[in-house]
């Protein structure tokens, strides 16, 4: 060894894009058997750094240096020879695979002719799951298992490769809160074995619990690196942002009015199980209050907005929307009569990816006589329209109107669907989930574009697995547990440990919607 | 009875390995919809070494021969969707279509100008005899007349069962037709990969190509092409959901109702129903529609198959 306490570096490093600079002097040293955190808000070019490391991209300036010696790295191959794995935010698995499959692929112990040797590589991999704390069944199949398991299968992968140098990209994005303890505890192991660790991350609290210096990206620019031990979280979403940002939302108190929605004895049958998702369930939502549906996830929330929405026909019960009945009314009708509804999974249904940014913003209007003239689309208006809306709603994307929605980050996706949903000014406005793996400036954001939604006059139903969320924006809530609406709230009244004992299904209590 | 026996190996056989064929190709991540065409030229290629080579070569010489030519015929033909869908990331299907109406196109125009031209005018059909080579493909064994096709459909099934499943290559074959980014982040060439997963499906095509026509007749009309075998290929493919294994007892069942329509004359039981040998040859067709209509909901096909890789997807 060297005397650098360095195991990797990425030294003024910059890489431009036509018309942008996605990385401009970045310096990013990561120290051995050290956790160190990258934080930037979604687009500050965390991810086109983390391609420069890995050989997709070659960046214009700048090197890379491991321990102390300048390397060149031109495709993943000579990353992972170098010692560098990576957790990719989607991961990388083959779904009909086995987890040791998945682990060995690429990298496979063989006898003559290619013959797989799988009982070698079953024995390193139990050690190394024994060894890290990383419990996974190795002939489980991947499509068989949770996510969590399907994570540790990913760190097993650059385990197995022996990599000294690891990578989680936004790894708590797709995990329960009990997931996420886990993997951090994992990554603690790790460190203190001695690999060193780049945890890219929007969430503060777990950077806050886990890392041990963190670095600072906004805007393709970089902004500096700290000490965890030496900061606190409001310097660090300044440092992101570049502003102070509100963590409580500032609202005034609700003004109720009509019922908007009226939800009578709803039964939604299930897609998973035999038994129904939704059972019975009763409630009102009136103008100008945002009630929010807490639960634990799978206890029903999904099925309820699909009742609702008419994405799934209701078992029995009613719907009516400002006193008119829409039990039976189809998808358009509902939406035309003035439902909103920000899905939960934006990718299967908010966007059409492949689609157009301005395509996507008129595609619950495009029928209109505005946009449409005798079975012509009026592409001129579609623009204006379409440019209207990106501007007022900050909507960042590469080519504007014309960007294909795949290519947006997350946070401008789902930005793009709220300016659609809320700009055909709705009675009723139906959010799941709407602030799901978006960093602390877009969640800024959404929420005081929902309270002034609120403010407008407008219903909102609000489905969230974050308490912080449900406590903070709510007016009223109700907990789901098991397809049941099990207690009914005013958050400021209620704590957080009140909640969580009726949504784990400890208490329950009639709701009178 | 025993006629039943010897049609139903063969067709099994051409079926099999067929569907092998288009196993390792959609295993790759590409759908092979040209394994008609492929089929036919390999019979063209194996044909034409049957025609061609002297009877006085013997028998291991000619069955290797015919082996040998036939398969890379198919290889050749396959390496046309291989370039255009892999390289040039072509559709699939067109580019699959379009092999099986150039393939018999091709067939027919150059058997008939080699008729023509060899017989002076006389002789304009785009028929190829091969009586005498093909009395060489067949051992007696007991009652029953084996062709050495069977035991090379024997062998191709273990030898495909065993490199998809126990080998390297195998694995890195499915990854690539399951989720290409996974494979290429761990450093596995996915066009590489499916180029091999292409010319492999070319050679069992050939192959197969070449069994189906040498089953029941001595001598073959190009411009029939292959009777649709390998779309029913595809099927058995599909019902023996992408397992060589139950490919092989998807296979049976087909090549059973195709022996039907050749020997139901020969079953007393069969032939006093009097049906019309249309209905016959009609029912590996029907049976495959049923089949798929009742089944293919449920079977799993490769993620990726059909979709061209794009590196900078993610």
């Amino acid at each position: 060894m060297d005397n650098t306490p360095y195991a990797i570096e990425m030294l003024h490093i910059t890489k431009r894009f036509p018309g942008i600079i996605a990385n401009d002097n970045v310096t990013i040293q990561l120290r051995r058997g050290e956790i160190h955190a990258l934080l930037g808000e979604n687009g500050a070019g965390k991810s086109t750094l983390m391609s420069v490391l890995f050989g997709l991209y070659q960046p214009e300036e700048g090197v890379i240096k491991k321990d102390g010696k300048e390397v060149k790295i031109n495709n993943p191959n000579d990353a992972n020879d170098l010692g560098i794995g990576m957790v990719h935010q989607h991961f990388k698995l083959v779904e009909c695979f086995s987890v040791l499959d998945n682990i060995i692929l690429g990298v496979e112990p063989t006898g003559a002719m290619g013959v797989l040797q799988k009982e070698q590589a079953r024995q390193k991999v139990m050690a190394l799951s024994e060894k890290y704390g990383l419990s996974v069944n190795p002939d489980a199949l991947i499509e068989d298992i949770s996510v969590g398991m399907q994570q540790r299968t990913e760190i097993l992968k650059m385990l197995y490769r022996d990599n000294e140098i690891l990578i989680f990209d936004e790894p708590t994005a797709v995990l329960t809160p009990q997931e996420i303890e886990e993997l951090l505890h994992i990554m603690k192991n790790l460190a203190a074995e001695g690999k060193s660790i780049l945890f890219i991350s929007h969430k503060l609290n777990e950077i806050m619990s886990v890392a041990d210096r963190c670095s600072i990206l906004r805007k393709g620019k970089y902004i500096g690196t700290v000490d965890i031990a030496k900061t606190d979280k409001a310097e660090l979403s300044r440092m992101m942002v570049g502003r102070d940002v509100e963590f409580v939302v500032q609202k005034k108190p609700p003004q109720p009015k009509d019922v908007v929605l009226d939800v009578k004895d709803m039964t939604v049958a299930s897609k998973v199980h035999k038994n129904n998702a939704v059972k019975n369930v009763s409630f009102k939502v009136r103008a100008g209050e945002i009630v929010c549906i807490a639960g634990i996830d799978g206890n029903g929330q999904t099925e309820l907005v699909y009742g609702i929405s008419g994405l799934e026909p209701l078992v029995s019960g009613s719907l009516s929307l400002c006193g008119q009945d829409i039990t039976k009314a189809p998808i358009r009708k509902r939406s035309t009569m003035g439902m909103s509804h920000i899905p939960e999974d934006r990718h299967k249904h908010g966007l059409v990816l492949d689609y157009t940014l301005e395509d996507n913003i008129v595609l619950q209007r495009y029928f209109e006589p505005e946009f449409t003239k005798s079975g012509f689309l009026r592409r001129k208006n579609i623009r204006t329209y379409a440019e209207r809306l990106i501007e007022q709603y900050d909507v960042r994307s590469g080519q504007g109107p014309i960007t294909i929605a795949r290519s947006m980050s997350g946070g401008n996706q789902q930005k793009a669907i709220i300016a659609r949903e809320i700009d055909k000014d709705p009675k009723l406005l139906i959010a799941v989930q709407p602030t799901r793996g978006l960093d602390v400036g877009a969640i800024e954001y959404i929420h005081s574009q929902i309270v002034a939604q609120r403010d407008a006059g407008k219903g909102v139903l609000l489905v969230s697995l974050e308490l912080d969320e449900v406590m903070n924006l709510s007016d009223r809530i109700l907990v789901m547990y098991e397809g049941e609406l099990v207690g009914e709230f005013d958050p400021k009244t209620t704590t957080v440990e009140e909640l969580g004992l009726y949504m784990a299904g400890g208490k329950r209590k009639e709701v009178h919607g | 009875m025993i006629l039943l026996v010897q049609y139903t190996l063969l067709f099994t056989s051409v079926l099999l390995l067929v569907a092998l064929g288009g196993c390792f190709a959609e295993h790759s991540g590409v759908i092979n919809i040209g394994l008609e065409g492929i089929m036919l030229v390999g019979a063209l290629g194996g044909a034409l070494t049957m025609k061609f080579l002297p009877v006085s070569v013997g028998a291991p010489v000619m069955i290797l021969a015919v082996i040998l030519v036939s398969a890379l015929s198919g290889l050749v033909a396959s390496l046309f969707l291989a370039v255009a869908a892999i390289s040039f990331n072509a559709d699939q299907t067109i580019t699959g279509t379009a092999i099986n109406m150039l393939a018999t196109a091709a067939a027919t125009v150059g058997v008939k100008a080699m008729n023509t031209i060899s017989s002076g005018g006389s002789d304009v059909s785009s028929e190829i005899a091969y009586t005498s080579a093909r009395e060489l493909l067949t051992v007696k064994l007991g009652p029953l007349t084996l062709n050495w096709f069977v035991l090379v459909t024997i062998l191709a099934l273990i030898l495909s069962y065993f490199v998809l499943y126990k080998t390297r290559f195998g694995l890195r074959l499915m990854a690539c037709g399951e989720h290409p980014q996974a494979a290429d982040s761990v450093g596995i060439n996915v066009y590489k990969m499916r180029y091999a997963g292409v010319m492999i499906s070319g050679v069992l095509g050939g192959l197969g190509g070449i069994v189906y026509i040498t089953a029941g007749i001595n001598s073959w009309k190009f411009e029939n092409g292959v009777a649709g075998f390998g779309f029913l290929a595809l099927a058995v493919m599909i019902f023996g959901a992408w397992h060589p294994l139950k490919i092989a007892a998807a296979a049976l069942l087909f090549g059973v109702f195709r022996a039907l329509g050749n020997v139901y004359t020969g079953i007393d039981f069969l032939a006093s129903l009097k049906l019309s040998s249309t209905i016959y040859n009609m029912l590996p067709y029907i049976i495959s529609l049923i089949v798929l209509a009742f089944t293919s909901k449920n079977s799993r096909a490769p993620k990726a198959e059909g979709i061209p890789y794009d590196k900078s997807q993610r």
